[in-house]
C-alpha cells in the first residue's frame, strides 16, 4: 500500500504542510503549546527515520533511540565546545553535527544488526540499545552519568537579531528542519535503494535473485534512518539544553516504535500524525494526570488490535467514500459511537485515577475528577463509574454494529458500480 | 565453443541422503533445454545449486566459461543468469510495474543509488513497459501483484525472471497449475522472450516440453540417465523404462 497522490496534489500537500508549520505559532501562541509542538517537530523527523527501518525496510527495530540519543550526545558536546570559543559553528548547522553522529554509529551498528532480518534483527537491535544504555552509565566523562550533560543553546553573537534564546526561535529553526527532514526521506522512498528497500521487506529471496544483497540494501537504509535520528537528536538538545542517559533508553526505542505505530506503519505520512499524537500523551497529558502511560499503552493496543494501518490507514479509507459523497451517511454512527466510546472512556478514567490516588503513599483520597470531588475510599464512587463504563461499553458495542452496517452497505454499492 | 551453463560432476547431499549423483551437462548458448524426471528426481535440487541458492557438496558450475561455483545467487544473477520459481515468488505488496523494475534496476547499473530519482530513469521506465506487455499485463500495470490472478502471477515472475536481460534463464515449471489454454499462452510467451538466449526449463508437461525443447535431458534418481534431441528421447530405451506407467504414454504421444 502507498500513498500516491497526482503530482498537483504533492505540491498542494507539501506546500500546505510548510504553511502549517509556518503558521501554527501564529495560532497557538500560547508557551505550552509551542514547546508541544516544538517536541512535535523533533518527534516527527525521529518517528519517520524510524518508519524508514519498520515500515519501508521491514526491519522492527527495539534500539532506534541509540542513534538519536548518540547524535544528541555529539550535539551537545559540539555546542559546548562552541560555547568555549573552540570552534565556530552556526547553532542552525548543529543538526549535521548530530545527524553525521547518527550516520557513523548507523554505520558501525548497522553491520552487525543487518546481517540478519526479521526477529533476529529485532533481538541485536534489543542487544545494542542495552549495550549503549550500559555504557552510558559506565562512561561518565561522555555520557555525564545520571545528571547528564547540560549546555546552552545561545552561543556567540545574535545574527540578524536571532539569538535562539526565545522558545519561538527554536520552534522555527526545528520547523526548518522538520521539513527539510521529512522532504529529504520523502524523496528517497522513490530512490532505487528506497524501492528496492521495499522489495526486500516483502521478499528478500526474491531480492536476491534480480540481483541485490539483501544485506547491503538493509544496511545502507539503517545507515541513511540513523542519520535523520541523530537530526532529530541534535534538534532535542538545542530544545531542552540538556542530554541524559534517557536520550539512549529502551524508553524512547519503545516510544518511538509506539508513535510510529499509532500513526501508520504503511504509510509514508503515518509517523507525522502519530508523533503528533504520541507528544500530545506524553507531554500535554502527563500535565494532567499519573496515569498518562496507561491510558497510552491502552491506546496503543486497541490501535494494535483494531486499526493495525494506524490513524493513517483510518483517514485513508474515508477518501473514497467522501468521494462518492455518501460521508454524510456515516455522520449519525460515527457521532454515536463517539458519544458512547466517551461515555465508556469517562467510566474507565474514574476508576483510573481512583487506583492512582490509592497508591500513593499518604496522598489525599479526596481527588476531583470531571468537576466531581469525592473520596476514593468510599464506595458509591467505584459503583457510579464502573455502572458508566460498562453503559459505554454495552452503547459502543451497538455503535459499533450501526457503524459497519451502514459502512458494508457503502462499500458494496461502491464495488456494484465500479464493476 | 563454449557452453552458455555447463555442470561438472555436481553432487548434493542432505546429511547422508545423496539427492544429485555426479551430474554433468553442457548446454550450448541459445539453445533450449528440458531437464525432465519423475517427483523426486533433484530437478528443484537442481535449480537451487546452479542459481546459488544451495551450496554444492562437490562438482564445478560454470556460466559461459565462468566457475560460478560457490557464488551468492546475487552475484550469479549480475553475471547473466535468472531463475523462476515453481512456487510464485514475487514482490505481493508492490504492483506489478514495481516488480518488474524491481528486476530491472541492477542491470541498468542503479545498484544501490540514492540519488536517482526512480520515476526520473527513463532506461528504466522504457525497459520496464517493454516487458509488460511482452508478458501482456501492461493492463494490470498498477494492481499489487498480490492481486493478480494465478496465470498472471506466473506470467509476472516469468517477467520479473527475464527484465534484468540475463544470458541464461531457468524456469522452474512455468506452467504448473495452468489450463490448456493458459498453458498454451505460456508456451507462447516463453518462446518469444527466451529468443536469443539460452533457456533451461524444467517441466512436468510433456505437450509443452517436446513443443519447445531444442534438447531433452531426463534425471532420474540424481543422474542425468539421457541427454538428446526429443525425437531420441522418445526413442531412448532407458527412457521408457525409467517412465513406465503414464508418463511413459505421455512421452510417447507427445
Amino acid at each position: 500500500m502507498r500513498y500516491q497522490p497526482l503530482n498537483l496534489g504533492r505540491w498542494v500537500l507539501w506546500s500546505a504542510t510548510a504553511l502549517v508549520l509556518l503558521a501554527a505559532p501564529q495560532i497557538f501562541s500560547a508557551s505550552f503549546v509551542l514547546t508541544l509542538m516544538t517536541q512535535m517537530g523533533t518527534m516527527i523527523i525521529f518517528a519517520l527515520s524510524y518508519n524508514m527501518l519498520l515500515g519501508q525496510g521491514g526491519m522492527l527495530s527495539f534500539g532506534h533511540a541509540v542513534y538519536s540519543g548518540l547524535g544528541a550526545y555529539l550535539s551537545v558536546h559540539a555546542l559546548n565546545l562552541v560555547g568555549h570559543g573552540a570552534f565556530p559553528l552556526p547553532l542552525p548547522l548543529l543538526p549535521l553535527v548530530g545527524g553525521l553522529a547518527g550516520l557513523a554509529f548507523g554505520i558501525l551498528f548497522g553491520y552487525v544488526t543487518t546481517r540478519r532480518a526479521g526477529t533476529t534483527f529485532a533481538l541485536i537491535s534489543l542487544g545494542v540499545g542495552e549495550m549503549v544504555f550500559a555504557c552510558s552509565l559506565m562512561l561518565p566523562g561522555f555520557f555525564g552519568g545520571e545528571a547528564g550533560i547540560s549546555t546552552n543553546r545561545v552561543v556567540g553573537q545574535p545574527f540578524l537579531g536571532i539569538s535562539f534564546g526565545p522558545a519561538i526561535q527554536v520552534y522555527y529553526l526545528v520547523a526548518f528542519w522538520c521539513f527539510v527532514c521529512m522532504a529529504a526521506m520523502f524523496a528517497l522512498t522513490q530512490t532505487p535503494l528506497g524501492r528496492m528497500a521495499n522489495a526486500v521487506r516483502d521478499n528478500p529471496e526474491r531480492a536476491e535473485f534480480v540481483g541485490y544483497n539483501t544485506q547491503h540494501v538493509r544496511f545502507l537504509q539503517l545507515a541513511l534512518s540513523a542519520f535523520f535520528a541523530g537530526v532529530s537528536g541534535a534538534l532535542s538538545c538545542i530544545n531542552f539544553e540538556i542530554v541524559s542517559a534517557e536520550n539512549v533508553s529502551a524508553i524512547r526505542s519503545g516510544g518511538v516504535l509506539v508513535a510510529t505505530f499509532i500513526g501508520g506503519v504503511p504509510f509514508f505520512f503515518g509517523p507525522i500524525v502519530g508523533a503528533v499524537v504520541y507528544i500530545f500523551f506524553v507531554v500535554a497529558l502527563s500535565g494532567f494526570t499519573k496515569a498518562w502511560l496507561l491510558y497510552l499503552g491502552l491506546f496503543f493496543l486497541l490501535m494494535v488490535l483494531y486499526a493495525p494501518g494506524g490513524i493513517a490507514s483510518i483517514i485513508l479509507m474515508q477518501i473514497p467514500v467522501i468521494r462518492a459523497r455518501r460521508f454524510g451517511e456515516l455522520l449519525l454512527p460515527y457521532a454515536l459511537a463517539a458519544a458512547a466510546a466517551l461515555v465508556a472512556l469517562a467510566g474507565l478514567i474514574g476508576m483510573v485515577e481512583m487506583v492512582y490516588r490509592l497508591s500513593e503513599q499518604g496522598a489525599n483520597t479526596v481527588l476531583t475528577v470531571f468537576g466531581l470531588s469525592f473520596d476514593a475510599r468510599a464506595t458509591p464512587p467505584w459503583i457510579a463509574f464502573a455502572a458508566v463504563l460498562v453503559a459505554g461499553l454495552a452503547a459502543l458495542r451497538h455503535a459499533a454494529r450501526f457503524v459497519s452496517a451502514r459502512w458494508d452497505a457503502i462499500q458494496q454499492s461502491l464495488q456494484s458500480r465500479a464493476a | 565453443m563454449n557452453a552458455a551453463l555447463e555442470l561438472r560432476d555436481v553432487h548434493k547431499s542432505f546429511g547422508t541422503t545423496k539427492i544429485i549423483n555426479g551430474v554433468s551437462l553442457a548446454i550450448p548458448a541459445g539453445e533450449r533445454h528440458a531437464i525432465i524426471g519423475p517427483n523426486g528426481a533433484g530437478k528443484s535440487t537442481l535449480y537451487n545449486l546452479i542459481s546459488g541458492r544451495y551450496p554444492l557438496s562437490a562438482g564445478q558450475i560454470l556460466l559461459n566459461g565462468e566457475d560460478i561455483t560457490g557464488l551468492k545467487p546475487y552475484e550469479i544473477n549480475r553475471k547473466g543468469l535468472s531463475r523462476s520459481f515453481q512456487v510464485t515468488n514475487i514482490f505481493h505488496r508492490l504492483s506489478v510495474y514495481e516488480n518488474i523494475r524491481c528486476a530491472v534496476l541492477w542491470s541498468l547499473g542503479y545498484r544501490y543509488s540514492f540519488w536517482h530519482r526512480v520515476g526520473g530513469l527513463r532506461d528504466a521506465q522504457r525497459r520496464s513497459v517493454d516487458v509488460m506487455e511482452r508478458i501482456g499485463l501492461a493492463r494490470r500495470r498498477d494492481t499489487l501483484a498480490g492481486e493478480l490472478t494465478y496465470a498472471e502471477q506466473r506470467a509476472l515472475e516469468i517477467g520479473i525472471t527475464i527484465a534484468g536481460g540475463a544470458s541464461v534463464i531457468l524456469l522452474d515449471e512455468p506452467t504448473a497449475g495452468m489450463s490448456r489454454t493458459e498453458t498454451a499462452n505460456a508456451v507462447e510467451l516463453i518462446r518469444q522472450v527466451t529468443e536469443g538466449r539460452t533457456l533451461v526449463m524444467v517441466e512436468h508437461d510433456m505437450g509443452v516440453v517436446f513443443n519447445l525443447a531444442d534438447r531433452i535431458s531426463v534425471l532420474v534418481y540424481g543422474e542425468v540417465i539421457a541427454t538428446g534431441t526429443p525425437a531420441a528421447i522418445r526413442s531412448n530405451a532407458a527412457v521408457q523404462e525409467a517412465y513406465l506407467g503414464t508418463l511413459h504414454k505421455e512421452v510417447a504421444s507427445a
